[in-house]
């Protein structure tokens, strides 16, 4: 399309009147219409409005704790169980009972929420980084990058996460790795995660991104001098923002239950460190008594999960309105 | 054909030479733990370790450690000897190999069976009660963590400890060869609780799947010849809808022979993952390094063999 000049241009919107025949029929941004259909899903909402609850549950957590009138969920109590060591049940005062330390079972299953969404937010995150970078650049310039990158995807996912997760977590169990940098615990998790995790999102990418950098608006931007990193991260990754939001909303509840195992199997978090999957390992030994300590860790990660997946079903279909559901 | 199936394999062997590569660094390059201290046990006399570093060949350079393991592995498929008890990691693997293939095969059926049945019913009605109401099902099955299910159905239904003593509970679990019944009523729940989340994933799948093919021209085809709906959907839709389930099928399968800790630990099923798990409490590295590799071997193996049996089905694949 020719141009004639500048003046011919509707300056603002203004020019545009003539097409403003109805009165409001206005342009909406990918957002607006995100939000339009979105907001239609009641179910995707209530799930984005309880994650919204544990964030806040998660960063007040002793305010939370101290509010409810629990005891910190360090505070062992001996005398909360009985003689043969058989924690208590729920009472008033602790709604979730004790566990075998006499420690508050409520009172760390809110604790509790810090590591999952610690490790499922925070985890995704560095994640999907690595995996959208990496896959940019192997999709944009193809040759030797790409086949070595895609090699490597196909030995980390040759191992399943959960045997890879267990491997460096025995690896490291007894004074850590790497001459200590890596410890026991939550950093591991995420070098796991961040570990295993990146290829998912790296092969989407990669895949997109060699079917966009044929179209014309790269052509144009090449066009008028723009760098390869600016081609890249400016005018092809707007293009890859629902899949990668959609995905991310998908590997956080995986990631969650893959904490959750690990700290169940002993190779993750540990006590005194409140995490739902560890209670549980604890609760093991005792749940046919004791069942309140395996219970209420499960319905929280149960239920947490449930909600990430509920909401990342939501975006991908506020996102993505052709799929059939 | 031969010139893909040819290349898939060579693949295959590479990656499990990169995967041992690996697995190398992980458990000797990675710890800062000494590997001759933990052999050692509780005798952690300077001179027994010394010895056992000499044993263990852990004073050579690691270049040359490196190269006997791989040699090892590739020549004798030697896989070394465990910390704890001194036996050797390939004999306790293929001790433990028939309970995990028990397990994962017998879920699979279940999940297989389940998953479809229910996908089915709910693509015929998309949008309906019953179909809602099973796909919300699927999704708190999906969310649900296996080893909890796990303890929850023993807490429920087993014979020792459950509240309605039906099945046999945890540590149940006899060989099919010694006592064929009692080993299919011992792995009913391990079975269930395996399916769960499969049958939920593939249910999930099958409905979305055929949904897209109930759409295609063939089928309208197929009701314009006057076919009943029952055949319509079960002879003509579910099974071109069916084909990349099977894929993921084949796949799951072979992840799942590696890594079904969570439910052997649960049920004290004496598999591969109950053997990875008890050596992880002892640091128990060359049975976790085995436990690694068996993993890898089982993925490749199921990615070529649902690879080779896609291009034989599918003629396009073999080309590109």
């Amino acid at each position: 399309m020719s141009i004639g000049g500048a003046e011919v241009l509707p300056s603002g919107g203004g020019g545009l009147e003539f097409l403003d025949m109805g009165g409001d029929i206005a342009a909406q941004s990918p957002l607006q219409l995100f939000w339009r259909r979105f907001r239609q899903d009641r179910v995707a909402l209530a799930s984005g409005g309880f994650i919204i609850f544990l964030i806040v549950l998660a960063i007040a957590a002793p305010l939370v704790v101290k509010g409810l009138g629990l005891p910190s969920p360090y505070t062992e109590n001996p005398n909360l169980t009985d003689s043969f060591g058989s924690p208590l049940g729920p009472t008033a005062a602790h709604p979730f009972g004790v566990d075998q330390l006499g420690e508050d079972v409520m009172s760390r299953v809110i604790y509790g929420t810090r590591v999952s969404l610690e490790v499922g937010i925070l985890g995704t995150g560095i994640a999907a980084v690595i995996g959208v970078v990496l896959g940019l650049i192997a999709g944009f310039y193809r040759g030797w990058v790409d086949t070595l990158l895609s090699r490597f995807t196909d030995v980390v996912l040759s191992i399943p996460i959960l045997v890879l997760g267990l491997g460096i977590g025995a690896a490291c169990a007894v004074r850590g790795c790497l001459k200590g940098s890596i410890q026991p615990g939550l950093g591991e998790i995420l070098f796991i995660i961040a570990l295993a995790n990146w290829t998912y999102m790296y092969r989407i990418v990669r895949g997109l991104v060699l079917s966009l950098r044929e179209r014309e608006f790269v052509d144009a931007s090449r066009a008028l001098g723009a760098s390869d990193a600016r081609i890249m991260f400016r005018e092809i990754l707007p293009n890859l923002v629902a899949p990668i939001i959609v995905y991310s909303s998908l590997l956080i509840p995986s990631n969650i239950l893959l904490e959750a195992a690990l700290s169940f199997l002993g190779v993750g978090v540990r006590p005194p460190t409140a995490s739902w999957g560890q209670m549980i390992a604890s609760a093991t030994p005792i749940f046919n008594t004791a069942w309140w300590y395996m219970a209420f860790p499960g319905i929280a990660l149960l239920l947490t999960v449930l909600a990430f997946n509920l909401l990342g079903d939501g975006l991908q279909d506020a996102l993505n309105p052709r799929t059939t559901r | 054909m031969a010139r893909y199936i040819i290349r898939r394999l060579l693949w295959g062997v590479g990656l499990l030479i990169i995967v041992s590569a690996a697995t190398f660094v992980m458990f000797r390059v990675f710890p800062t733990a000494d590997p001759a201290k933990l052999r050692a046990g509780r005798l952690q006399d300077h001179r027994v370790i010394a010895a056992i570093r000499h044993d263990l060949g852990l004073d050579k350079p690691i270049l040359t450690q490196f190269w006997i393991y791989m040699k090892g592995i590739f020549l004798h498929f030697d896989l070394g000897y465990s910390y704890y008890s001194t036996a050797p990691v390939k004999t306790l693997i293929l001790n433990r190999l028939s309970a995990t293939v028990s397990l994962v095969l017998g879920g699979a059926v279940v999940w297989l069976g389940s998953g479809l049945a229910v996908g089915i019913i709910s693509a015929r009605k998309p949008r309906s009660r019953l179909d809602r109401f099973s796909m919300g099902g699927a999704l708190v099955l999906v969310s649900a963590p296996e080893y909890w299910l796990g303890l929850l159905a023993l807490f429920a239904f087993a014979s020792d400890i459950g509240k309605v003593k039906i099945f046999p509970g945890s540590g149940s679990y006899v060989g099919l060869t010694s006592d064929p019944v009692k080993w299919f009523t011992s792995l009913i729940l391990p079975w269930l609780v395996v399916a769960a989340s499969n049958a939920a994933v593939y249910a999930r799948l099958m409905r979305s799947s055929l949904i897209e093919t109930m759409s295609e021209d063939y089928i309208r085809t197929a009701r314009a010849k006057g076919l009943s709906e029952r055949r319509v959907v079960l002879r003509h839709g579910a099974r071109g809808a069916i084909n990349p389930i099977l894929t993921i099928l084949g796949l799951d399968i072979g992840v799942l022979l590696g890594s079904a800790i969570l439910v052997e630990t649960v049920f004290d099923i004496p598999g591969i993952g109950r053997l990875n798990y008890d050596a992880i409490t002892h640091s128990d590295f060359p049975i976790v390094q085995g436990t690694v590799l068996i993993a890898a071997l089982f993925i490749v193996v199921a990615n070529i063999v649902v690879d080779i049996a896609y291009a034989y089905l599918d003629p396009r694949v073999r080309y590109s």
